[in-house]
């Protein structure tokens, strides 16, 4: 690896971490904004102007704040919980490609950090590793709260991941690819996913729901049955980290969907409008940004809207409902591949 | 059993048909509902900028009159006293001295008048009781204190000042149409 490219890389790989930060502390104050809208009211403005200085406040009094370590807690694991929440929720942007190829003084540089031949899994594989900070932190607080929301935590992650790969098996099968930037190259001029598979693309979205422990699946929180679950027994930044690593995991989830099966940083009739081709990937990650802030307004919509499902309902739901329906879904799509590549 | 309105709902636990099973036109539904929310006009009031319009007849902090002369009306006749309800005010009554004309209106005034805000309930019966139109509730409101004993007024704060400038407004609870109501004779509490 040459040296500029290892300058490029290190650059937009900060880039994109501060972008994920900003997006996530910024969906702190759109989640509230959101919030009070629906439900007539106006939300944080007393910060800046438009309460835009919120999140700021916000964050400047999670650090003030007392850090308190349960005596009977694991003190290890529970300094783990939340770091590795953090960690996996900031990992998993590595693979993500925000935009097409750029032109810098004559050379080409790809706007994606990592162009894994495998980059779903990877984003499986750290989304699945995220439900661990969850699940450790809850069980090192010894608190019968923090243990019940772990516990729902990880049944709940065990009975969604699978629904949410099985709806990508059907992903894969139409485009031939695990590398995200294949498929994004792939969904080039309105060819989207979505409108090849309708069905995966929901399955896909209720378990990205349920994945980032957002309502109507936020029952590892659950604010009026558990105390908060997992993060009881959490203060300070700890906490904040718990719930900051939330919405990075939201950014990140509606970055994935966006790329899988809304065309990425793909932008109709990009090809006509004639652009020089710099032009045309800024534009697209332009759009790329539109498309995610779309779906994480979507989450806060789903959330403000939907009230939360009862635990023996939600597993009803992932296994009875989701898994066979993901299963049917890989099966329609191999028969029509199967038979319209036989004749 | 007869229903008082018709507005209650059956319970009932049918089975559920297909499309109400797969949820998804009920979200899209309530989705529906939020997002018109989302643009409805907002009801708050950004407080310390803007402030609720009172009612133009609110019953807010009691005054005690002066007339154009700026003497008081209060003769200390202990009416509203009696009509208090909460038994909020208490007075005692003084004598007019030769030389204090341009002080008192009448020959007997309330050398103490205090209103317990505390004990108030803000009904206003006070304000129909007195015959000299000389108490009136009005649109200010009473401050919170820290201590019970501040929310004892006195005359210090009830009488309105003499200056005419500062004179509190009650023209929109003293309307013609009260004052007859008040001094008319063929009501009970003028017979």
């Amino acid at each position: 690896m040459d040296l500029t490219l290892y300058i490029y890389k290190t650059i937009f790989l900060f880039i994109i971490l501060l972008v994920t930060l900003v997006v996530a502390m910024y969906s702190t104050y759109g989640e509230r904004k959101v919030a009070a809208f629906m439900q007539d009211r106006r939300g944080p403005n007393r910060a800046g102007p438009f309460g835009l200085l919120q999140p700021i406040a916000d964050g400047v009094k999670m650090f003030m704040k007392e850090e308190i370590i349960p005596l009977s807690a694991n003190k290890k694991l529970f300094i783990l919980g939340p770091s590795i929440a953090m960690t996996t929720a900031m990992l998993t942007g590595v693979v993500i490609p925000w935009g097409g190829i750029i032109t810098i003084a004559g050379r080409e540089f790809s706007m994606q950090i990592a162009d894994l031949n495998i980059g779903i899994l990877y984003v499986f594989a750290m989304v699945s590793i995220g439900v661990y900070g969850i699940m450790i932190g809850g069980w090192a607080s010894n608190n019968k709260y923090a243990l019940l929301g772990s516990i729902r935590a990880a049944s709940q992650m065990i009975s969604y991941e699978l629904a949410m790969g099985l709806s990508i098996v059907g992903l894969i099968l139409t485009t031939g690819s695990l590398s995200l930037n294949e498929i994004v190259a792939q969904q080039h001029g309105m060819h989207w996913n979505v409108f090849y598979q309708p069905l995966g693309f929901l399955i896909f979205l209720v378990c990205a729901f349920a994945e980032t422990n957002r309502a109507p699946f936020d029952l590892p929180e659950c604010e009026t049955e558990l105390i908060g679950g997992y993060h009881t027994e959490y203060s300070s930044m700890k906490l904040g980290f718990y719930l900051f690593a939330e919405y990075i995991n939201m950014f990140i989830s509606s970055a994935v969907i966006a790329t899988l099966y809304f065309g990425g940083y793909n932008m109709p009739f990009i090809d006509q409008i004639g652009l020089s081709p710099n032009m045309v990937t800024l534009l697209g990650t332009f759009f790329f940004f539109m498309k995610i802030f779309f779906f994480i307004f979507l989450f806060m919509w789903i959330r403000w809207t939907l009230p939360r499902f009862r635990y023996d309902q939600l597993m009803n739901l992932g296994w009875k409902k989701l898994m066979p329906l993901a299963i049917f879904n890989i099966m329609a799509t191999g028969a029509y591949y199967y038979f319209t590549e036989l004749t | 059993m007869q229903a008082l309105t018709n507005r209650s709902k059956v319970v009932s636990d049918k089975k559920m048909t297909f499309m109400e099973r797969i949820y998804i036109p009920a979200i899209l539904k309530g989705m529906s509902i939020t997002i018109r929310h989302f643009f409805r006009k907002k009801v708050s009031i950004n407080y310390p900028e803007q402030t609720r319009e009172f009612s133009k007849v609110y019953r807010g902090q009691h005054v005690l009159k002066r007339d154009d002369e700026g003497r008081e009306r209060c003769t200390a006749c202990g009416l509203c006293a009696v009509a208090c309800p909460a038994e909020a005010i208490t007075m005692i009554a003084g004598e007019r001295k030769p030389g204090e004309e341009n002080l008192y209106r009448e020959e007997k005034y309330a050398e103490v008048y205090t209103i317990n805000m505390l004990r108030c309930i803000f009904c206003g019966d006070c304000e129909d009781a007195c015959p000299k139109e000389a108490i009136f509730l009005t649109d200010r409101i009473v401050v919170s204190q820290y201590e019970r004993s501040s929310f004892i007024y006195g005359k210090d704060i009830l009488v309105e000042p003499l200056d005419q400038s500062l004179r509190i407004d009650i023209s929109a609870r003293q309307t013609e149409k009260v004052l007859n109501f008040k001094q008319d004779k063929r009501f009970a509490h003028n017979k």
